[in-house]
């Protein structure tokens, strides 16, 4: 569904991807994991637009969308979830997944009515008429999620979800990945934490300092002598 | 980990967008009674009330109070609140915050005086000039200060703020310093819009214009625009990964600005029918609606014309105060009550007024 090839970002000195080549398959999940600083955001910010590669290619079902603004790669078919989160601070939870709703439906009623749906989903469908700012940290992380899904996406790009939550919150936020994925979607997760990272994903990217150090099942890279390098220095390994 | 994998191969998946709750039905319930809400609370039978009594009043004000001067006041305020819902749009909506907007102002005014002047042209028609010409320079504005991030796009209107000023003063084709002397007819006032019997024209005129923009904001608060307007403003970055073209909102929100800005201008110079740069284009006008918006209340329907309401009657009460020498005294007030406002209700008069209202009302 998504390939990924030879994808390199500099800033300046700093090479932020090195040549970095993927696949996500149709209906997977896919993690990438990585030591702070090892161009996962980044990555995300390449696939999704913000950022234009300065080598290599982005195809979403064979087509090239480098070089694409992200309201049209969003429009595409690509949702995202931020890391540092975004909410729209003075629009109410049902406000803000009415705006990822609105390029499928002009009217303010449907679009409402499929506000709540996806707020349900998530359920935040309580919360629907309380503004952004007055949630807590794991509801805006929900509210992200179903705005994204507002978009109706086929890839959803998830940076770090579970980061930053009570641990009591996780499960929720699994089970929730775990239900859009049998719903068909395919999904690349941004995960430090690894039980989390063990328990969904199908096949998982290494990253370090830019480059793809590993590429395998969540078992084999957990003890890849590279990616344990990687996190812990060359004497642990 | 374990308890809340399911089973890779359930026998029933669960239906697409599903009730998160395990209690099926009364989520179920919960969903049936947020639709059955309106998108927006429609008007309250008090805030009804509230407005027709506006309405009632503002309709009768001029033949209560029939003296030149008290007429005058409030004719003002509607040029004033006009330009305010202007930049209220841009900035208040938005979040574009506009320094120059007194060029849309001086524009409109232009087109409709100096064609008048010259060529005996309507001002209604110069006014519809003024406005399609002021929407291009806002799409000239726009299109290249929209794509840079953060205070640019406010540096760069300030600074096309002070260029137009400058252009106007030096361009002797339109009357340079001296400006235009627009012509005085009596004989033919819708046409030559000009009314020297009295001033209840004017007075209707600028409540309709008013109260038109007004209705173009109540109608984008309710509106896709609208939204994708509030949600540029909150989080870009976030509208554009949902599939806003926010430069295209940004560049509609700009043209709303500029028209509503342009049709004030030209109202002024049809009603004051002499105008220079120093009068039309000057920096402190798009200061003054600034501070009238952010006094009110800044992205709210009311808030640009209470702001207007309270700081004009303000600014005149102070000069008769002071005396008319020209001294900063009315600015340093304002500036004095901005202050006050931003830092003890940053919702300006309006949140204070709510919040007076909302505890009477609830006691």
């Amino acid at each position: 569904m998504l390939e990924v090839s030879n994808l390199t970002r500099r800033f300046g000195g700093l090479v932020a991807n090195d040549g970095v080549s993927f696949r996500a398959e149709a209906g997977g999940i896919l993690g990438v994991i990585g030591p702070n600083g090892a161009g996962k955001s980044t990555l995300f910010e390449l696939i999704t637009g913000f950022e234009t590669p300065d080598e290599g290619d982005v195809r979403l079902d064979g087509r090239s969308i480098r070089g694409l603004g992200p309201h049209r790669i969003n429009r595409l078919g690509i949702a995202r979830t931020f890391q540092k989160l975004k909410p729209f601070a003075h629009l109410t939870a049902e406000e803000n997944v009415m705006v990822g709703i609105m390029q499928h439906d002009s009217n303010m009623r449907r679009a409402r009515d499929a506000a709540l749906a996806a707020l349900d989903f998530v359920g935040l469908l309580d919360k629907r008429r309380v503004h952004a700012h007055g949630l807590s940290t794991g509801q805006r992380k929900r509210l992200e999620l179903a705005r994204a899904m507002a978009t109706r996406p086929r890839l959803l790009l998830l940076d770090e979800v579970t980061g930053g939550v009570d641990q009591r919150t996780i499960p929720g936020l699994i089970e929730l990945i775990e239900r859009l994925r049998r719903e068909g979607m395919t999904i690349i997760l941004i995960e430090h934490n690894m039980q989390v990272l063990m328990s969904l994903a199908d096949r998982v990217v290494a990253l370090h300092l830019g480059r793809k150090i590993a590429e395998g099942p969540p078992e084999a890279i957990r003890s890849d002598r590279a990616v344990i390098e990687s996190y812990l220095g060359a004497s642990y390994a | 980990m374990a308890r809340t994998r399911p089973e890779p191969h359930a026998p029933r998946p669960a239906p697409p967008l599903a009730p998160s709750a395990s209690a099926a039905g009364s989520a179920r319930a919960e969903l049936e009674r947020a639709r059955a809400e309106p998108v927006r609370p429609p008007l309250s039978a008090k805030q009804w009330v509230w407005l027709a009594i506006a309405g009632v009043a503002l309709v009768a004000y001029p033949h209560v109070f029939d003296a030149p001067y008290q007429r005058h006041v409030l004719v003002m305020v509607f040029i004033y609140a006009l330009m305010a819902q202007g930049w209220n749009v841009l900035a208040g909506y938005c979040g574009q915050i506009s320094l120059g907007q007194a060029v849309y102002f001086g524009i409109g005014a232009y087109s409709a005086g100096f064609l008048y002047a010259n060529y005996h042209i309507s001002p209604w028609l110069g006014m519809l000039v003024g406005v399609v010409i002021s929407v291009l320079v806002a799409l000239g504005i726009g299109l290249p200060t929209f794509r840079l991030r953060g205070h640019y796009f406010a540096i760069a209107t300030l600074v096309i703020g002070e260029i137009g000023h400058t252009l106007m003063l030096n361009w002797e084709f339109v009357g340079g310093a001296t400006g235009v002397w627009i012509p005085i007819h009596r004989d033919t006032p819708w046409y030559s819009f000009q009314f020297h019997d009295n001033k209840l024209p004017n007075y209707y005129i600028g409540l309709g214009f008013l109260a038109a923009a007004c209705l173009v904001v109540a109608w984008l608060e309710r509106s896709k625009a609208g939204l994708y307007f509030r949600a540029i403003r909150d989080e870009p970055d976030a509208a554009r990964s949902l599939g806003v073209d926010i430069t295209r909102y940004k560049l509609v929100a700009i043209m709303i600005s500029a028209a509503f800005t342009a049709v004030a201008g030209a109202q002024f110079a049809q009603y004051v029918l002499v105008i220079d740069p120093e009068t039309v284009f000057p920096l402190l006008l798009s200061i003054l609606v600034v501070l009238m918006t952010m006094l009110g209340g800044i992205g709210t329907l009311w808030g640009p014309i209470i702001g207007a309401g309270v700081l004009f009657p303000l600014s005149e009460a102070t000069r008769v105060w002071f005396g008319g020498t020209g001294g900063a005294e009315d600015l340093m007030i304002y500036g004095a009550l901005i202050l006050l406002i931003s830092v003890f209700y940053p919702g300006g008069l309006l949140a204070l007024l709510r919040r007076l209202f909302v505890r009477a009302g609830d006691a």
